[in-house]
């Protein structure tokens, strides 16, 4: 396998973006990121797009095709894929890409990841997402993504004593952290107690427990590491890729306190990298809800099993702790316009180990991971990525 | 523009109050949090034998019982309103009727969503300065209608202002008026269709702040004012919440918005909310204040006034019709259940 780099990142504003459309927004993602790697689109063997539902959200499918015309690329006939796995689509993309040259088909790649979910009611954005529970064994009962995450918070309170506090906690340090992040849907710091005594949703998940609908989109130019250098010469390596899948519905699994998915792709994702979780000095973490992040930072082995609360609370996690999680604001803040959010996670990891991440920027970070889920974890996907 | 302002005004507002938490216990919803989340306390609701036309009615006999005008001289009536009675048969032949106005009389029926009221005041300003009418009377009214368990039930009231517009005896001068207009479908009612639809968070951003932004700014760039040259401001109160931020967001000042904001009190108006506001603020004004308002109706649009209180205040008798405080005042609380009855909420055979 040949060895991928990233050679350039573009991401839209995040947010309620009435004015834009979803060709615009996919469209400014590409060309921000084909401008920062200095590629033209003859350069470009293929293109990958990820995105859960646009045909729900904004009545198109076939975007592939529509990227490549939208972002001007229609005479140089390039293979466009649309890739789908419901909130990981953008982290499946990144992987379609990689693969692609990695096993040297392609040399240099764009990977694209978008929706536009505010063209919708929140009903309707409810129910969408919903599609990407067990339709007949979940969804049609009446279950959607907040009570399936509920479900699990209980169980990991009842399990570890995980705490409400401990959930605002993760909410409290992400708004901290979007309000950083001048691309973030939400930049304003929040309160402990506005996110305590925020509205019920699903208990114990109130408002602040979860994330945004969102707009937005993200991309990354992927190259061949050997011909990143013809480019550009702030290239950044992905030393790791790792995939897994689990159970489409919760109730079929044996530990609602774990996401296989994330343990098995974060598995593969270390050895191939051979890196440790300690190797880590900042982490993107699919925090869809709060308590997402606490599994997540289990499962990804930063902290033991249970002991995800408690290092939230410690201050672990923070921008300025022994592990930065989720410095653009996460998903809570940042925004989570579901099949942009994977890709989104690699351009704030690349920014990290670029070192232009600004105000958000972690001391001597040289290795980043970043965590993408699907469903309530019946997909996941892990990416390592180190400065070259 | 100078000669030509209100003569008269009136308004009301039916009695019945529906508090916002009782709304919210009905759906199972947090009281304290509907109510402080969206800035409404209560809400004004029509009984059975109240609707546009009886709302209109009361307003013009307060607006004709506060001057001495010949309804006959009345050359024209526009009623604004999205819960107009019929479909098919105005409801400003039913108000000429009662006031006397008949026959040689214009009379049309306007919709905006919520500023079809102001639109009928621009229309009879023109008509007046044109010379074709010598007074003209402007409503907005209605008994806005919203589906059970929609987020706007908790806002839709009911009431109305009538005013009269001419040349002779105006108490307040119309400076000024604009409106900025586009094709925004932030909320509807489709013909046939008994409860408006919206788009919800939609309705915020791009249609209510960026009309009434682009329109206020517009007047204040047209006669050149700033937001502390008034006394008094009006913005549209489709909650209790919007009409605050908006009057923050352009540099005025809440003592200025305070006395012509009551949808914390009566709810969400509709057609009738920035006129009620207007002669909320007309009952308490003096000589030489400077008022400011600014309507919004949903599709959408809005309509921008810059008024002046003449000397002739003075002479008009406020109290010889209900003030605002009084219509706010005189009420009586119903529950949810008696509520859906007088709303047609209940399914009879």
């Amino acid at each position: 396998m040949r060895d991928v780099a990233v050679i350039g990142v573009g991401v839209t504003k995040f947010g309620e973006l009435w004015d834009r459309s979803f060709r615009q927004l996919i469209a400014e993602a590409g060309a921000k990121a084909i401008l920062d790697s200095g590629i033209s689109g003859g350069d470009i063997d293929a293109m990958y797009i990820g995105s859960m539902s646009s045909g729900r959200f904004v009545g198109q499918e076939h975007i592939g095709a529509l990227v490549a015309d939208a972002s001007g690329f229609s005479h140089l006939h390039i293979p466009a894929t649309r890739v789908e796995g419901a909130c990981a689509s953008g982290g499946l993309a990144v992987r379609q890409g990689y693969l692609s040259i990695a096993s040297g088909v392609n040399d240099v790649v764009v990977v694209g990841g978008i929706e536009k979910m505010n063209d919708v009611s929140g009903e309707a954005a409810s129910e969408t997402l919903a599609t990407a529970a067990d339709q007949e064994w979940e969804s049609f009962f009446g279950v959607t993504f907040p009570g399936l995450y509920a479900l699990m918070a209980r169980r990991h309170m009842y399990e570890y004593g995980t705490t409400k506090k401990q959930l605002a906690e993760v909410a409290v340090k992400n708004h901290s952290n979007g309000a950083l992040n001048p691309n973030a849907q939400y930049q304003r710091p929040i309160k402990l107690e506005t996110a305590m005594n925020a509205t019920m949703v699903a208990d114990p998940l109130g408002l602040f427990d979860c994330s945004p609908v969102t707009d937005g989109s993200a991309s990354i130019v992927l190259c061949a590491a050997d011909k990143a250098k013809k480019f550009t010469d702030k290239a950044i390596k992905i030393i790791g890729s790792g995939q897994g899948s689990d159970t489409l519905a919760l109730h079929a699994r044996d530990n609602l306190c774990t996401l296989e998915a994330t343990v098995y792709a974060a598995k593969k994702a270390y050895k191939q990298a051979n890196v440790k979780p300690s190797d880590i000095d900042v982490a993107e973490v699919h925090d869809c809800f709060t308590i997402a992040e606490i599994i997540a930072i289990e499962d990804l082995g930063f902290v033991k099993k249970g002991e995800g609360g408690k290092a939230i609370e410690n201050k672990i996690t923070t921008l300025d702790g022994e592990l930065p999680v989720n410095t653009s604001g996460g998903l809570k803040a940042k925004g989570h316009p579901v099949g942009a959010t994977g890709v989104a996670q690699i351009v704030e990891i690349v920014e990290q180990l670029r070192g232009t991440a600004d105000k958000r920027q972690v001391k001597n970070a040289k290795v980043g991971l970043a965590h993408n889920v699907g469903g309530s974890g019946a997909t996941a996907v892990v990416h390592i990525l180190e400065a070259m | 523009m100078k000669d030509i302002g209100i003569v008269s005004y009136g308004a009301h507002i039916p009695r019945f109050r529906l508090k916002t938490g009782d709304i919210a216990r009905a759906w199972g919803k947090d009281p304290e949090g509907m109510a402080s989340g969206l800035g409404i306390i209560e809400k004004s609701v029509p009984s059975a034998d109240q609707d546009v036309a009886t709302i209109s009615v009361e307003a013009a006999r307060a607006a004709l019982d506060r001057c001495n005008i010949n309804p006959q001289d009345i050359g024209a009536i526009y009623v604004g309103s999205e819960s107009h009675p019929y479909a098919v048969k105005p409801t400003g032949t039913i108000v000429g009727e009662a006031i006397g106005a008949t026959p040689l009389l214009m009379v049309a029926d306007y919709e905006f969503a919520c500023k079809a009221g102001t639109a009928a005041i621009q229309t009879c300003i023109s008509m007046v300065k044109s010379n074709m009418i010598k007074y003209g009377l402007a409503i907005g009214a209605d008994t806005s209608q919203a589906a059970p368990g929609d987020a706007l039930e908790y806002a839709a009231s009911a009431g109305g202002a009538a005013f009269i517009i001419g040349k002779e005896n105006i108490i307040a001068t119309i400076n000024e008026t604009c409106s900025f207009t586009t094709d925004t479908p932030d909320f509807w009612r489709r013909a046939g269709r008994k409860y408006p639809a919206h788009g919800g968070r939609f309705t915020g951003g791009p249609a209510y702040f960026k009309h009434i932004m682009s329109n206020a700014k517009n007047l204040m760039d047209l006669v050149k004012t700033k937001p502390e040259d008034y006394d008094y401001a009006i913005f549209h109160q489709p909650n209790g919440k919007f009409p605050v931020k908006v009057a923050k967001m352009l540099g005025f000042t809440y003592d200025q918005i305070k006395q012509g904001l009551l949808s914390p009190y009566v709810g969400n108006t509709y057609s009738g909310a920035t006129m009620i506001g207007l002669a909320s603020v007309l009952d308490v004004v003096k000589p030489g204040d400077r008022i400011f308002l600014t309507s919004y109706g949903s599709g959408a649009g809005s309509d921008a006034f810059d008024i002046t209180v003449t000397n002739k205040i003075k002479d008009m008798d406020r109290k010889k019709a209900p003030l605002l405080s009084e219509l706010i005042e005189n009420k009586e609380y119903i529950d949810y259940a008696a509520y859906a009855k007088y709303r047609d909420l209940l399914y009879l055979e």
